[in-house]
This record gives structure tokens, sequence and C-alpha cells, in this order.
């Protein structure tokens, strides 16, 4: 029986304090995002000109009606935050569960098969990390026009690498464990193999790279949008909010700044939940 | 009257190509080196060597888990590669040592052993549940163990409900590849104990590879001797205890420390030289570590020399 | 001889919500000059008993003992900075894992020498040199060589050479090993517990030696604690334990050994039936009982320590 000798440095998984604080973030988030039509106070696409570019609660002259204040076209800001809240959640985990299925379809398959699968495999992954993503995506927004199914499909089409990476590595791993070796002379299908044998024991490692993707997707689809070349307007994108804020930084800060906060928070407590999940699974490896 | 053939291995060699990577020429590890033996049905082999000598090699190749490079596996008269995977499950099942990798950590008891009767595809649900728990009351475990997790189950247990998965569907031939390696000594005599009873009761062969020979003398009825991919020597197990003829299998014995005070460790003079399966020696593939090796044994492949009941593959004995 | 280690009512438990007690009252002494084997199976303390003297134990592990003595001062209070000094330099440890004993990144010459650079303070030269000794005197050709290499191309046995000369570069008095030879080859095993043996004998050196193999307990132990679920449950002079255990588990592990040349293939092995128990907090008796053949009601509440000689006691009811 082995002993650990390291004294162990900053607590980690569930005991880690940034692993609550991103579970919270990412629990507010989920929630906002399933729930918006029903927290909303105002319907975030009504414009209302007169009352444009009403400051948010914390400055003078503010409005218990709009507590975020009014955007440039006198919608109401905290109505579009969390519907923007809503894309963006929606944006991440729909690229993810796209990438999702590709990446880890390929990585398994190289990964279990080796040979000329696994060669071809690893072609496709170098292929596709030397491609641009945002250029590429840039382009065929550019071409086809910009629209929330085909920002998914492309992203998600351009994403797939990390879990394929991991999924290959995962699944070779596990593939040299007896129990797999005693799976096949046991009579098993392949297919059986690796739905119960080999998937279930690499799920805790996929798990923690899909929450990293939601983030990268998050972002992503930010910086598109801000270039316009994302969500179509009038949807409330962040990236969007924030390119159209830009006019007015220098008078109203906070149509900019609170958008702004709000991608850093989300993104920072994804990352946060991913870590702690990572540390976590990463230690109860087969 | 010829005992019928459970096991038939003809001329098998097995040989790996590891990449040089951008440097190195490619090497060639031969693991199994045209090694040729039979074990009769209801017998147990037992097949002894250290690290590398490549029997966790053969037992992979027996299973079918490998393909051989050259030469032919038979059980019970068919050629292993050539049958159906499921119909050769229902022959020849294998126990691994690690009693931790060997058991899917995300699954039931109960469930890894019922899998090699739900792969068959020819047993009805309560068929499948009526034979798992009569496999698990005979490998001594519980109903309630059943439903547990192998995280949840001590080593020795764990390497139960691997023989119960190993037996439940009635096979031939178990090849154990250390089955008790990685257990205390106080488990692996429960193990070793119960292997022999079912060996009995349900009529099995047994392959049974190890490092340990006081395991290997208790449990078989011959014995073969593994260096870098040949058997050495191999002869019934008295005679091999009693007359060992070839200098590593007397180095071998010579090594065991048996719980006999006084005695002191015993200088098995083999020397440093450790050997290497993708560098074969000339001539005899020991003769770098031989306490007894003369000039010509650097040249010379030693012949087999038949015994009773087996034979010995060095040049210096009679 | 004098006591090099005194350990008395060493108890070692980690875990705060369902504390795992790993030690519960280990005593015994390790005279210099003297083997001294600590033998059990998975999971009996051994390997935390030899930890926790060096005080290596995980975060979270707690260590109490009513004397815990080294060449006659107290290693109870000692703080890490004083322990350091101690570590690599009066009381050396050997490991079981030569793979992984050995930082990988660095020499093997560089690793030994900065064990004696750090204690001792001489300049590389005559480290280099020190250490170009030590691994001829544990058996390697071409130190100078070896000295250059990566712990990669040496083999397990090699390492674990390696490992044992890095372990003497401070002309330590007390070595404990743990579990040295259990992840080498049989043949290897002997000829590294050869080495052992003979330099213990040259360097009368104090060595602990913790193993689960009853042979290699026989062969070069002065003196034999056993130990099970966390207790000492007999200890004895090596020739007194193999002649007349004393303990129900000591005989039913001896039973349990197979020796060669004395095996009757008809017969079953003699075996310990049950399992180890999970002992938690509160436990209460003889942690052997339910597998014992001699156990009464006596035994789940009070276990005696008995004495069947000057040097020779054990834990049990039966009388000596």
């Amino acid at each position: 029986m082995s002993v650990s000798t390291i004294t162990a440095g900053p607590r980690r998984g569930w005991r880690s304090a940034g692993t609550w604080i991103g579970a919270i973030i990412v629990g507010i988030a989920a929630f906002c995002a399933l729930f918006a039509p029903l927290l909303v106070p105002h319907d975030p696409f009504a414009q209302d000109i007169p009352n444009r570019l009403m400051v948010p609660f914390w400055m003078e002259g503010s409005s218990p009606d709009h507590l975020l204040g009014t955007d440039q076209l006198g919608r109401d800001y905290l109505a579009r935050l969390i519907y923007g809240c809503r894309i963006s959640m929606m944006i991440g985990v729909t690229v993810s569960i796209v990438s999702g299925l590709i990446g880890i379809t390929l990585g398994v398959l190289g990964g279990f098969m080796g040979g000329r699968i696994d060669d071809a495999v690893l072609f496709a992954i170098t292929t596709r990390l030397s491609i641009p993503v945002v250029l590429v995506a840039l382009a065929v927004v550019g071409l086809l026009g910009s629209s929330l199914p085909l920002l998914v499909i492309t992203l998600g089409l351009l994403q797939w690498d990390r879990f394929a990476v991991v999924a290959r590595s995962t699944t070779m791993q596990v593939r040299n464990l007896d129990f797999v070796s005693a799976a096949w002379c046991a009579g098993c299908s392949r297919f059986r193999i690796l739905t119960r044998e080999v998937l279930p024991n690499i799920a805790s490692h996929l798990v923690v790279v899909a929450t990293l993707e939601i983030a990268l997707a998050i972002l992503l689809e930010a910086a598109l949008s801000f270039l316009g070349l994302g969500v179509p307007p009038p949807l409330p994108s962040w990236g969007l909010m924030i390119a159209e804020a830009k006019d007015y930084m220098f008078f109203s800060p906070w149509v900019i700044m609170i958008p702004g906060a709000a991608l850093f928070v989300l993104v920072l407590g994804i990352n946060l939940l991913g870590d702690g999940l990572r540390d976590q699974f990463g230690a109860r490896s087969p | 009257m010829n005992t019928p053939v459970a096991i038939e291995v003809r001329g098998v060699r097995k040989t790996f190509r590891v990449k040089g990577g951008l440097f190195g020429a490619d090497r060639h590890v031969v693991a199994v080196d045209d090694i040729s033996f039979a074990v009769p049905q209801g017998g147990v082999l037992g097949v002894v060597g250290e690290s590398g000598c490549g029997k966790s090699t053969l037992a992979r190749l027996i299973l079918g888990l490998l393909a051989p490079s050259a030469g032919e596996i038979t059980v019970e008269g068919q050629r292993v590669l050539a049958m159906d995977r499921k119909a050769r499950a229902r022959l020849i099942q294998p126990v691994f040592q690690d009693p931790f990798a060997s058991l899917n950590p995300l699954a039931r008891i109960r469930d890894i052993v019922a899998m090699p009767l739900i792969a068959q595809g020819t047993f009805g649900r309560a068929e499948i549940g009526r034979k798992v728990e009569e496999m698990l009351e005979r490998v001594g475990l519980s109903r309630e163990q059943g439903t547990r997790l192998p995280s949840e189950l001590s080593g020795g247990q764990r390497q139960r409900v691997a023989i119960a998965r190993a037996l439940v569907l009635r096979p031939r031939i178990v090849v154990c590849d250390e089955p008790t390696s990685a257990l205390d000594v106080s488990v692996q005599a429960q193990i070793l104990n119960l292997l022999a009873e079912l060996r009995k009761d349900l009529g099995l062969t047994y392959l049974f590879i190890s490092h340990n020979l006081a395991v290997v003398e208790h449990v078989a009825s011959d014995v073969a001797v593994m260096y870098l991919g040949r058997f050495v020597e191999r002869q019934p197990t008295e005679a091999l205890f009693a007359h060992p003829e070839h200098p590593y299998t007397k180095a071998l014995l010579a090594s065991v420390l048996t719980p006999e005070p006084g005695l002191g460790v015993p200088d098995v003079g083999l020397g440093d030289i450790l050997p290497d399966p993708a560098n074969i020696p000339p001539g005899c593939r020991f003769h770098p570590r031989c306490p007894i090796a003369e000039p010509r044994c650097a040249v010379e492949t030693p012949p087999f020399k038949p015994r009773p009941g087996g034979g010995v593959e060095c040049l210096l004995v009679p | 001889m004098s006591a090099l280690l005194e350990i008395e009512g060493l108890q070692v438990e980690f875990g705060r919500q369902s504390p795992t007690a790993a030690v519960r009252g280990a005593s015994f002494v390790v005279e210099s000059g003297e083997t001294h084997c600590l033998v059990g199976e998975s999971g009996c303390g051994k390997s935390v008993t030899a930890l926790s003297i060096m005080n290596l134990l995980a975060r979270g592990a707690r260590r109490r003992a009513d004397k815990l003595a080294f060449k006659g001062g107290d290693l109870r209070g000692l703080s890490d900075a004083a322990m350091s000094r101690l570590r690599g330099n009066e009381m050396a440890m050997i490991f079981q894992e030569p793979m992984t004993s050995l930082n990988p990144a660095y020499t093997v010459g560089s690793q030994m020498t900065e064990v004696l650079r750090r204690h001792k303070h001489v300049n590389q030269r005559a480290a280099t040199d020190r250490a170009a000794d030590l691994l001829a005197r544990v058996g390697i050709t071409a130190p100078g060589l070896r000295l250059g290499q990566f712990p990669h191309q040496l083999s397990g046995g090699l390492r674990q050479r390696v490992m044992i000369a890095m372990a003497l570069m401070c002309e330590p008095q007390l070595l404990i090993a743990d579990e040295p030879t259990t992840a080498l080859d049989v043949t290897v095993q002997a000829q590294i517990l050869r080495l052992l043996a003979t330099l213990q004998r040259d360097l009368g050196l104090g060595l602990l030696l913790i193993t689960h193999d009853l042979g290699i307990v026989a062969r070069i132990a002065t003196r034999v604690s056993v130990m099970y679920a966390g207790e000492v449950v007999e200890s004895a002079a090596t020739a007194d334990l193999f002649a007349a255990p004393k303990h129900p588990y000591t005989q039913g592990l001896l039973r349990c050994v197979p020796v060669p040349g004395k095996i009757q293939r008809d017969q079953p092995l003699g075996s310990i039936p049950g399992t180890v128990p999970r002992i938690g907090p509160g436990f209460e008796g003889c942690a052997f009982r339910d597998r014992c053949d001699f156990a009464d009601a006596t035994c789940a509440h009070t276990v005696p320590l008995h004495n069947a000689g000057p040097t020779h006691n054990f834990l049990c009811r039966l009388p000596a």
C-alpha cells in the first residue's frame, strides 16, 4: 500500500473556494439562460427613444424601473444582459455538443482502433490545428451571412480538436487495461466495449474539456459579434452590445462596462469550475 | 491412451517493432522465439520466468489477444484466431494479475460477472441472473457483494470476481497470468486453494504463469522455465524441483528465499547484465549471465535435449 | 550495541471526518548493528510507521507516541528544519519503486552529490569522489560512467543500488528500507538483499527493513516485529519467531507460505480465512479475533501483552 508523502499544497477540487465560486457563477448563468423570459422586467427588444441612455442604479438620477439603465435605443439593459446571457450559454453549450460529438467520436475511434485509422485521425487533428479558426469563421459568415444556426455549425465544426486529443489519449490508456482485454476475451463486440467499458471511464476527463470549450465558444462568439459577423442584431449578444456601446464609451461608460464585466465574470466562472473539476477527477484516473 | 490436447502451440514467434524515432533505427523485440508445446486436457502447465522473458506475451497469444508473427496456436483442436470470438469465449478465458486493473471501476460486480453471458446473446435475463448468483457463491462472494463496485472490495475479493467472470461461461481452459502476485500471502493461499478446487470440480485445464516458483510447484503438474522468449527447460514438476538441469533454473531455485532462518541470502552468481529482449545474445541466450558458460556457448545454439515429459536446452548438460 | 531507535506506543491517524487509525500502538527497538524487520501484509501500517519515523507523512496525518527517540534524542517535537538536518544525514531511507525514486531530470551523480553537499558542506570534487566510491561499494561497475547517466538509462536493479549508495552518502547510522526488493525480479532481489546485509555488517548500520515477505525476514533479520491492523502483535528474535511463533496470526502466516521442496500438491495451502477488518475509532480488543481459531469473549475487550522469553513478546490472551 502506498502512502502519499507529499505535503499537499492548496486545497483542490470541491475543497477549493475557487471551484465553488465558479459553480455559483455558472449556476446563476444557467438559471438566467433557462428562465430568461420569466426574469426580465422589460422586453429586451422594446425601444424607448425618449428614455435612452438612462443611468444604472449606482449612479445619480437612476430609475428603479431600469436597474441597469437603458442603452442607446432605450432598451432595458438588465433585460438585454439576461437575454445576452441566454445567447452566450446557448451558443457555448450547443457548440460544445457539436464539437464534442465530432471530436470524441474521432478520438475514441483513433485511440481504440490504432493503426491506419489512428493515423487518419491524427492527420485530421493536425490539419484542423493548422486552420485559423477565427479567420475561417469570419469568412464563412462573411460569405453566407450571419445567423445563429450557421454560427453554431461553423464553430462546432472548427472546435473539436481538444475533445479529439483528450479522447484519443485517454482511450489509449484505458484500452491497455486488463478489464478491456477481459471484455475482449469474453466475446464482447467492439461497440459494447467502447460504450460500456471505455467511454464511462474517460467521461470525467471529457466533462472537464467540455466546460473549458464552453468558455472558449462564448468568447469566440463575442469576438465575432463584436466584429459584426456573429449574432445578427437586434439579438442581444454581449459582443454585439459591446460593439454598439463603443460609440458611447466616453459619455456613458456603463453601456460598455456592463456587458464587458459580465463576459469576464462568466468566462472566469467557467474556468474556475473547469479547473476544480479537473483537479477533482484528475486524481481518480482508472 | 492419449489424453486429448487442450492447448497446442507450434513454432510460435512474436516480434514487436519498436519505432526508432527521428534518429534511431527501428528495433525488433523478439518476445516469443519459436516455442512449441502442448498442454493435455486437465493438466496444469506452470510457466515461470522473470520480467522480459515473454510469458505475458505468450499468455496473450494463447488467448487470442495478439496474433503470432509465425506459427500456430490451437485450443482443443481449433485455431485460436480462426474461431469466432464468442465460440472462443466459451472455450478459453483469462484471469489477470492486477485485481485493480482487471475490473471496470464503474461497473457493479454482478454486471462484471454477467458480461460474458450477455455478450453471447443467447441467454435470457433470468438465466443470466441465476448463473451470476451461482458463480458468485461458488467463488465465495455474497449476493450483497454482487451489488458493490470494485473499489469497495479488497484485492483478494476482486480476484475472486475475476475468477467468477472467467468461469461463468464454463470454459475448458483458463489462462492465469500471475493471478496471485499482487496479493498478500494469506490471501494468495485462499485464491490458490479456490483455483485448485474449481479445477477439480469443473475439469479445467490451466496455463499458470508466475514468477513465484513455490506457488508454481504447488499448482502445476508440469513446469516450463522461460528465458528471453524460449523455454529453456520443461519437466514434470517433481522432476524439475528435484533435479533442475538448466543453469537458469538452478539459479531461480537458488534465489527463492524460503522462510528458514539461519541460511542467509544465497549468492546466485548471475551477474548484473539485464536480459533485454531487443538484444538477444548470440548462441545460447543465457550465456552472458551463466555461471558455467564456456566459450562455445556464445557461438552455438543450444540443442533441445529431450527428457521424460519435457526437455532442456543447454550445451553443457548431457 | 546501543538502542538506535526506540519507539513506544506509536499512533498515526488520517482523516478528519472519519479518522482511520493506520497505526495503533507500535512499539519496537532497533539497535545499531542489527537488522530489524517489520513484517506484515498490506494495510497493516508498516509503511506508515516507517514514514512517521522520518516525519514524511502526508498533510493531515496525526502522529503520537509515548516514546520516539533516535540516538537518545526525542524526535517528536523536532521542527521541520531540525528534521531535515537528520534526514539523509543520520537516518536515510530507501523506497520500493526504483522506477520513481530517482528524479528523472538529473544525473545520478548530481543527485548523489547533492545529498552530501547539503549536509556536510564538502566541495563538488570530494562529493563526486565519494559518490564514485559508494557506487563501487554497492557493486556497480564503471562508476565514473554511471555518475553521468540519467535514471532511465539504468535497470531496476541498478537503480536500487544507486538508491542504496545515495542513502549511504552521509554515513547514516539508521537505514530504513521500505520493501526495497518487492518490485524487482527474484534473482536481482537476492543480490540486493545480499548487498544490504553486507553493508549493514561492514558499516555497523541499524537497518529497519519493511517487507511482507517472510522469506526475506528469515534470511536477513536479527529481530522481527509482526504487524497486523496497525499493531505490533509479536516481536522476537528471528530464530525464536520461526521456531516457536506464539501469536495465531504469525502462525497462520507461516502456514500460508509455500516452501519449494516441501510442498504437497494435493493438499490445500494453509490459509487464514476472512479479511483484515476495518478499524474505526474506538475499536476495542484484538483485531484478529474474527479470523482466529482461539478467540473467546475476552478478546473483544482487552488483549494482554505476554512474554515468551526475555526478548519475545506477543499480544494475545493465550499463555506463552
